[in-house]
Order: structure tokens, then C-alpha cells, then sequence
């Protein structure tokens, strides 16, 4: 299974993605420079969190005139699995590849803490493997995260199954309907505030975040067993 | 700006007469204004170190595992495997006090710079602050405001540059009112046959700037840093710098980046007196002359005059010297990360540091003179000033419940309440090293690449340095050891920024000196040379100056990257032991140490006396035990006794996700639950198994452990969230409603108070 991380000038939770998947799960993983003109021959794509180009104007909204913004929409069309996470959820917003926006935190600071985090469904190609016993313990850490979509945008994604997380405990930044993930129409694009990458091992806290990887390397198996069936 | 340049003149930029007399007697003629303006800065106290490297020269620099010491942008230390780690603390506390923010943010530029600029990947950023109470009534909504702008300004750079702050201290005192204290440390970590040094070599070979465009900002700087504040210190606004903490994460990848082809031979990060500084040290260091050209210089702003350009502190920029013939292959590096990269002259064999502007070489100096040969001074010292007399109050009989109530008025004090709403706005797991965050008795980041872990921990104690200067740096050094020995670390190496009133008063200078003494002598004692640091002076405003505040950061190595236990009780019916323990010392007077602890300030509203007594060899018995009992994993969680005595440490290991209490009993009286240290220093522990007597190999010596309590239910306690807000006290001893209650706070935000497991505390 070979994952890879864009790479923008400013992304810097592109280390803590690349480790994650390499070090903790064994999977392969490249960075991708966003003035790639394509993805090469990867089975999916993390968009990893961060400042791209500082935030400045509003997160992601440069970014998404990077020359790799092009080839990620094509691959995603495709019907690619992509998965951003932060900056990289607020980059799939600005690009229009997801709907809502994520506004300035509630509380106005920045916040970096480990909530919990409830997956909404299972019938994701993130969320599968997801445990429901108890939630999952993953960090956030943002200064933008307040999850904002009009009511009739909102009703729609809960019609459609596509909130993927919502946080469990108190909501940290004011996100509608305690929204911390969703997904696009064709399911293969999830955006979520949390940092999955960052609870892949013991030594710094959880592992609960490895379940969102294994859900999406389940995935690619089951479609790669289909086409082969046929 | 072409003035005349007279004496007057001179002294308006801060040299003496006699300093001007003796840089015109070198000259044999008037300076230009921009060889003026080279001059003042570069012999100002900041860069100098004038009035202090006398005294620095009695610190220990040297060991077994020190590679790079003092006089360089960082200290290097070994970490092994090949691998080494360069660190080091700086202050920014007048531009803090002008503009919090952007003081602050540029503070964390700053020092993140001296880390990349040798080499280093930064891992890690530490804070050491200082602010007037935020419940002050006449200076309150300033210190707000104050507090406010430089949690903001750190939080902003250090998280969009993608380095982890995570940790440091956060404690208030009126003195700090006028005067806030901001140090920042940073380390890095990188390959010890990758180190760059800050020194030009080479004659032909190109000097290259790079980075961010120069403007006006920051113009004198450092100066403004060598002098007190008085009424007017608005008006130094455009003195501090603006920071782009984008900039320097492009800056910072593309310097390791461009480190990484070879071609670069010295490089040096512009901060304090920009320009200036930059070439001047790297041509004072390597012994050669530096020509520049200032037309070349990326400047933001027309018309800049020579002047200016020397002395502007703009961020983000970085000097490098290359290797002529290979200077492309570092350009195409900085031009792949969209920087300004520009040949602006080259090394010279004549030990001047040249400035041509227009055609016309507007300085020339030997940038020897400027560096090595600045004015070094022994400037009288006495009788340190004390900040409070000797004796003290009678100590008050207390009830049980009025020492409860003692209790939690203390846990919502300011200095001891928590800092969490600090340190949630800090990113402070970006790089997914950290084992051990904010919080913790000292960080803890794991070092994937070399198979061990770095602890770090920032210490400082006003009251105890204003006490008595030369115990209170030995016991900030013994207090900053154990707590990276509570995590299980061994203490390597020490940076320490000196920040002192004006010197120019000998009580003032005596605190300098003695607390330089005092930390020699401590640092030598636990094997933690000094690998440099900072010295900031006259943090005075309108003649009120700060108490001494001396802050040391240390360095431990674990030889794991495994979590190490936390600060907080995690099973009930566990044994708590108290290792150390509560005897005073033969012949010490309690009643006059105990002036020195914070229940005396914050419940007697006084302090008095002297310092805690400290025994270092017992000191260090204590911290091999610790760690022996952490390291073999007894423990499962430990804690230091520090600020607040035992009492407030054992409400400490309270507050813990789990919220597990304690019920403990002490065979001994009120005054030692609440005192510090009564000469012996102690950690908690909570084993994991029973151990009565830990045997510590190094020393030969039995260190007892006396268990005094165990962790069971009796009545909650709670922790104001922030600092000057009140804390809550459950109703009944139920956790109803837990983690919902919400401390009000004058300044707006709400936050839930933390609550603990139950804590009960008993005096036999």
C-alpha cells in the first residue's frame, strides 16, 4: 500500500503523517511537493496539517492554487481515497473538494488537546475498523477548527451518512453539531480537525488513530480484490 | 541621516565618554555615523556582555559530553550515536514589555534561528516567564494585556513553524509588573558531523544574504535592550521587530537544505543588531575581514541610508559564507523555497569589516575591535540588596479546616494554579516526539532517530535568588536536576539567561555575581556545564528594577523512547512514599526558611528569612535514587516536591485524569507540609510494588523512603483553571458535575477548573 503526503511550503505535520505510516503501520509513503504536476503511482493521499503558505489570507485558500491541487482533484474524481487532516481538511474545503468551512475557534485560541472522538458511521473507507466500545483518543491542535456549513448543507451530510466524526466530550472549538469529520458525496474524501497521525503509538499518548489507516488499507483491498475478481 | 558625530551624539546612542573616547583613539579620526551606529550596538551590554563576561568566565564549560560551549549561536552537547543536540535559552523581555506579541514571537524566531543556524532541526521550544500579578490592582489590566500578548505571540510562531513548545514556567510577582520576563529555549537535534559554525573563512570567498528584505524595523534594538525603561517606552515601539514565522519555516528548511550540499562553510543568523552582528562575529571568529557592498542588500523600503540598513533587526535573514565556485548550488536551493539569496561581498585578509554604500565605503572596522576587543568591565559589587529582612512573623497556630482552606487558596494562587490555558495554545505535539508535554515535571521528547530520549526543564526562583543570590541559583539548579531526574533523566548539560536589574549598582551587580557563583558551584556539583546562554540587564523601568531572576534550562538523557511515568497518582490503594524526607537539617531555623516559601507569600502575605538549606550530596543521592526507581520502573508516577511544600505536591499528584486522592498522614508538624524544602529535597512516588529502602549505586548511600499515605477516597479538591481566578469547591464530597463547573475570569474567558481526586492531609 503506498500513501502520499503533499507537501506545501509551510505543511508541517508532513513528518509526523510519512512516520506514522511508514514506522507505526509498515506501510510505504513519499512526499508529494505541491508543484507536482501529478500524484504518481500512489493508492491514496494524505493532506497533512499545518500553515500552508502561513494562513495567511485564509487557511488553505492559497494552497488551493497549488499545481498539485490539479492532479488531486483528477484522482480524487477517480474515485481515489484522500484524507485531510487539519490544515489538509481546511486545504479539501477551500479546494471545493468538501463542503462547509472551518472558521476561528469559539474560544478565539488556539487549542491543542487530545478529545474524544466518536465515529458517526461505518460505512466510510476511513471509519470501518473504527472502534465503538469506547472513543477514540485523538489530539486536535488548531486555531481554526469551528466546522460551519449552513443548516440545510448540515441536514444533508447527516441525511447522507456523511459525518464521519463527531467530538464525544465538550466541543473544543465550537463546531457545528460537534462536527469533527465529514465526507464528500462519492465517500472517498474524508476532511477531519483531529490528527489520527499523531495517535499511532504508545510512547506519545494513543493508538487509536491507526484504526482510521487500517479502515482505508481495508478498503483499498477490498476494491483491489474486486477488480481482480473481475 | 548624516549627522555630525560628537561625543554627545555617542552618548545618545549609549556609549560612555570614555567608551567613545577609547573607539575614536583606535580610529585616529571621527567614525561615520553608520561606523557609530556598528559601534553602539555591537558594544552595547546586550551583544557585549560587558558588565558580565567577567563573571561568566567562573562558569564550569566543559565536559565529557560538550562539544560546542559558550561564544557560539547554541551550546552542542553529545547525545550519542553519532547524534548530538544543540540548545540554548534567550530572553526577550523589553520588546515583550513594548509589544507583547510580536516581542514575544520574535522572541521564538530568535532563538529557533541560533538552533537551525548551526545545523540543528529544532525539536522543541521551552518558556520561562515572568509577569506582574493579573489581580493587581493598579498595574492588573496592563499585566492582562501583557500576559495575553505573549502567550499569543508564542503560541503563534512556534505553532505555524511546526515546532513543539512543550513546556517551561509561568509565575507572577509585582516586580514584574513593569518589567515582564520572556525567555524562550529551543534545542535541535542533528548529526554531529553536520555542525556548522558562525565563522567566515576563506579569502574570495562570497558572502551571501538570505531571507526576509530588510527594513526599518527593529533599528537598534539590541541598544534598547542595554537600557532601562522610563516614561516614554511607547515611543520605542518601532524598535521591535515584526516576525514571519512563515518565512522562517521556509527560511529554516532551506537552510538544512542547503547545508546538506556541502557548499556552505559558515553561517549565522541575523537577531540582535542584524547586519551588523552577523558579519562582525563572523569575522571576528574566523580571524579574517568581511567587505560588503549595501547596494546588493534586499531591502523592503527605498532609500534606506547605510545607517539603517546595518543596524536594522528585521527577521528571518541568515549570512552564510559559501565556497566560491559552488555558491550556485546553494542559491538554487534558497530559489527552490522562493527566497532572496544574494552575493553581497566576501572574506577579506585584512581583518576589517568594510561597508561600501553608493560607491563609498561608509565603515571600516576591525572587526576584531568590535567583538573580541569590546569593553569588559569589573564593576563594583557589595552587599547583595535583599528583597525582604531577616525575621518574620510568629508562625500561626492552625486549625484543620483553616489549613484546608490554606490549601486551596494556595492552588488558586497564580504562581501554583494551572497553566493549562497556557499550554492548550501551544502545539506542543507537532514532530510526535513528545512522551512527556507540559505539565509534566520536565519535557520529554524521544529522539526516533538516535534511540533515546531528551528531558528538558526550566527553573527559576525569584524569591529564593532575592533572598540570598548564591543559594537560590544552587537550589534552582538542584530544583531544575530533580525534576529531570523525577522523569527518570540524567541531568548532561545547562544553559542559563542571567536577567538582572541595572549593574551600573554594585547590590544589584552583586546579585549577579554571587548568583553566577552560586550556579558555578551547582552546576559543577551535578556534572551540568553551562554551554552558554543569556544575560539580560537593566530590566528596570522608572527605577524599579526586578528582583534577581536567574533561569537555568538543563538537558537529561534517558536511554529509551518509551513514555515516562506522569506526575499524577494512577491507582487507587497504591503506597505513596515520600522519598528524602522532612528533617531539617542540625541546627537550622525553620522559622527564617520558612520566610522563603510560598505559603509565607501567599497566605502571610509576606516574605523573609532565608532560602530552603541545601545539601548537595544528599541533593544528589536523592535524584540517583529517583531515577533508579523510575528507570527500573517502580514507580508508577512521581513527582517533585517543589513550590508549595509537600502539601501542594501531594494535591498535585491529585489532579490526574483518573482523580485519584490520597489520604496521608505526617508524623510531623504544620510548618513542614508547606515548606519547600527543609534541606531535603524529596520526590513522591507512588510504586508500583513496595520497596522500603532503595540502594543508590553511584553514591553508596541509603536514601530512605518513608511511606507516608496511600491514595484513597476522602473529599475532593479543585484547581482554579487560570491564574487569579478562584477555586471551586465541591459542595459535597460526590464529583458531581465534574470538569463542568466553570472559573470566572476577570479577563473573559471561561475555562473548567480542573478538579482532583480527594486529598486529605492530616498532621499528627
Amino acid at each position: 500500500m503506498k500513501f502520499g503526503v503533499l507537501i506545501f511550503p509551510g505543511s508541517n505535520c508532513d513528518h509526523d503523517a510519512l512516520y506514522a505510516l511508514t514506522r507505526n503501520l509498515g506501510h510505504s509513503a513519499e512526499g508529494i511537493w505541491h508543484e507536482s504536476a501529478d500524484l504518481g503511482d500512489v493508492d491514496a493521499v494524505f493532506v497533512p496539517g499545518g500553515f500552508s503558505y502561513g494562513d495567511y489570507l485564509r487557511c488553505g485558500a492559497i494552497a488551493r492554487f497549488s499545481p498539485v491541487i490539479r492532479p488531486l482533484r483528477r484522482f480524487a474524481r477517480a474515485g481515489g481515497l484522500v484524507i485531510g487532516v487539519c490544515n489538509g481538511f481546511q486545504i479539501l474545503c477551500e479546494a471545493g473538494l468538501l463542503e462547509g468551512a472551518l472558521l476561528r475557534n469559539r474560544g478565539l485560541r488556539f487549542v491543542c488537546r487530545t478529545v474524544d472522538l466518536v465515529p458517526d458511521t461505518r460505512a466510510s473507507a476511513f471509519t470501518s475498523h473504527c472502534r465503538s466500545d469506547r472513543p477514540m483518543r485523538i489530539p486536535i491542535a488548531h486555531g481554526e477548527g469551528c466546522y460551519f456549513a449552513s443548516d440545510a448543507v448540515l441536514d444533508r451530510l447527516e441525511a447522507e451518512d456523511r459525518v464521519a466524526f463527531r467530538y464525544a466530550g465538550p466541543n473544543p472549538n465550537g463546531s457545528a453539531r460537534s462536527i469533527a469529520g465529514v465526507l464528500n458525496e462519492g465517500r472517498n474524501v474524508l476532511g477531519m480537525m483531529p490528527h489520527p497521525e499523531r495517535a499511532c503509538d504508545e510512547a506519545v499518548g494513543s493508538t487509536d488513530g491507526i484504526a482510521v489507516f487500517n479502515s482505508m488499507v481495508a478498503s483499498l483491498a477490498g476494491s483491489r480484490a474486486t477488480s481482480d475478481a473481475r | 541621516m548624516l549627522a555630525e558625530v560628537s561625543e554627545a551624539v555617542a552618548v545618545e546612542h549609549g556609549l560612555t565618554p570614555q567608551e567613545y573616547r577609547r573607539f575614536t583613539d583606535h580610529l585616529g579620526r571621527t567614525p561615520t555615523i553608520t561606523e557609530l551606529g556598528i559601534v553602539s550596538v555591537m558594544w552595547s551590554e546586550h551583544c557585549s556582555y560587558k558588565s558580565s563576561r567577567l563573571h561568566l568566565k567562573k562558569l564550569p564549560t566543559s565536559g565529557e559530553r560538550i562539544l560546542v560551549g559558550p561564544g557560539e549561536n547554541a551550546g552542542i552537547v553529545d547525545i550519542g550515536g553519532g547524534w548530538a543536540a544543540a540548545f540554548k535559552i534567550e530572553s526577550h523581555n523589553h520588546p515583550s514589555y513594548i509589544e507583547p506579541f510580536q516581542g514575544a514571537a520574535t522572541g521564538v524566531g530568535g532563538i529557533l534561528r541560533d538552533i537551525f543556524t548551526m545545523g540543528a532541526r529544532p525539536i522543541a521550544v521551552l518558556d520561562a516567564l515572568r509577569f506582574g500579578p493579573p489581580d493587581d490592582p493598579l498595574h492588573g489590566a496592563r499585566n492582562r494585556r501583557i500576559i495575553q500578548g505573549v502567550v499569543e505571540g508564542i503560541a503563534h510562531y512556534g505553532n505555524c513553524i511546526g515546532v513543539p513548545t512543550v513546556g517551561g514556567e509561568c509565575v507572577f510577582s509585582p516586580c514584574f509588573s513593569k518589567n515582564p520576563l520572556v525567555n524562550v529555549f529551543a534545542l535541535g537535534i542533528f548529526r554531529q558531523d553536520s555542525i556548522f559554525l558562525g565563522l567566515a573563512k576563506g579569502v574570495g570567498n562570497p558572502v551571501i544574504y538570505v531571507g526576509a528584505k530588510t527594513g526599518k524595523d527593529g533599528i537598534k534594538g539590541a541598544s534598547m535592550a542595554s537600557e532601562e525603561f522610563g516614561e516614554s517606552s511607547e515611543a520605542k515601539r518601532p524598535n521591535v521587530q515584526v516576525g514571519d514565522p512563515f518565512l522562517e519555516k521556509l527560511l529554516l528548511e532551506a537552510c538544512l537544505e542547503a547545508m546538506a550540499t556541502g557548499a556552505i562553510l559558515g553561517i549565522q543568523d541575523m537577531g540582535a543588531a542584524g547586519l551588523t552582528c552577523s558579519t562582525a562575529e563572523m569575522g571576528g571568529r574566523g580571524g579574517v575581514g568581511i567587505e560588503i557592498e549595501l547596494d546588493l542588500v534586499p531591502q523592503r523600503e527605498e532609500a534606506m541610508t547605510p545607517y539603517e540598513i546595518m543596524l536594522s533587526e528585521s527577521q528571518e535573514r541568515m549570512l552564510l559564507v559559501a565556497d566560491r565556485g559552488r555558491e550556485h548550488e546553494v542559491l538554487a536551493v534558497f530559489e527552490k523555497w522562493g527566497l532572496d539569496a544574494v552575493e553581497i561581498g566576501s572574506v577579506t585578509a585584512d581583518g576589517m569589516l568594510r561597508v561600501r554604500h553608493g560607491g563609498t565605503v561608509v565603515a571600516e572596522l576591525e572587526t576584531r575591535f568590535l567583538s573580541e576587543d569590546a569593553p569588559c568591565y569589573d564593576r563594583p559589587h557589595g552587599a547583595p540588596h535583599r528583597i525582604a529582612g531577616m525575621d518574620g512573623p510568629a508562625l500561626p497556630d492552625r486549625t484543620g479546616e483553616e489549613l484546608a482552606a490554606d490549601l486551596e487558596a494556595l492552588l488558586s494562587a497564580p504562581d501554583l494554579s494551572s497553566k493549562r490555558w497556557i499550554w492548550e495554545q501551544y502545539d506542543y505535539q507537532v514532530r510526535t516526539n513528545t512522551t512527556a508535554g507540559p505539565g509534566s515535571d520536565a519535557a520529554v521528547l524521544r529522539i526516533k532517530e538516535a534511540g533515546v530520549s531528551l528531558a528538558m526543564s526550566l527553573d527559576g526562583n525569584t524569591r529564593y535568588c532575592g533572598l540570598d543570590p548564591r543559594l537560590g541559583a544552587q537550589l534552582i539548579v538542584a530544583e531544575c536536576c530533580r525534576n529531570l531526574s523525577t522523569v527518570g533523566a540524567e541531568p548532561i548539560a545547562t544553559t542559563n539567561n542571567l536577567n538582572f536589574g541595572n549593574p551600573e549598582r554594585p547590590e544589584i551587580m552583586a546579585q549577579l555575581v554571587e548568583s553566577v557563583e552560586g550556579m558555578a558551584l551547582a552546576c559543577r556539583h551535578f556534572g551540568t556545564p553551562v554551554t552558554g546562554g543569556n544575560v539580560s540587564l537593566y530590566n528596570e523601568t522608572l527605577g524599579k528594577g526586578v528582583d534577581p531572576s536567574p533561569v537555568v534550562g538543563i538537558v537529561g538523557i534517558l536511554r529509551h523512547t518509551r513514555r515516562p511515568p506522569g506526575a499524577c497518582f494512577e491507582q487507587a490503594g497504591d503506597c505513596v512514599y515520600l522519598l528524602g524526607g522532612l528533617l531539617p537539617a542540625a541546627g537550622e531555623d525553620l522559622g527564617r526558611r520558612f520566610g522563603s516559601s510560598q505559603y509565607a507569600t501567599t497566605i502571610l502575605g509576606k516574605a523573609w528569612g532565608l532560602p530552603p538549606g541545601l545539601d548537595l550530596a544528599y541533593e544528589s543521592a536523592v535524584h540517583t535514587a529517583v531515577r533508579q526507581i523510575v528507570g527500573q520502573g517502580l514507580a508508577r508516577s512521581a513527582h517533585d516536591v517543589g513550590t508549595g511544600g509537600l502539601a501542594v505536591a501531594l494535591a498535585e499528584c491529585c489532579f490526574g485524569e483518573g482523580r485519584i486522592g490520597a489520604r496521608v498522614t505526617l508524623g510531623r508538624s504544620f510548618p513542614h507540609f508547606w515548606h519547600s524544602s527543609t534541606n531535603r529535597p524529596r520526590a513522591c512516588c507512588c510504586p508500583s510494588r513496595p520497596t522500603a529502602v532503595v540502594r543508590s549505586r553511584r553514591w553508596r548511600v541509603t536514601v530512605g523512603l518513608s511511606r507516608c499515605g496511600s491514595a484513597r477516597p476522602v473529599g475532593p479538591c479543585w484547581r482554579s483553571a487560570l491564574p487569579g481566578g478562584r477555586a471551586w469547591k465541591s459542595p459535597s464530597t460526590g464529583f458531581t458535575g465534574r470538569g463542568t463547573r466553570l472559573s470566572k475570569h476577570p479577563w473573559g474567558c471561561d475555562e473548567p477548573s480542573q478538579p482532583s481526586g480527594p486529598v486529605a492531609l492530616r498532621c499528627s
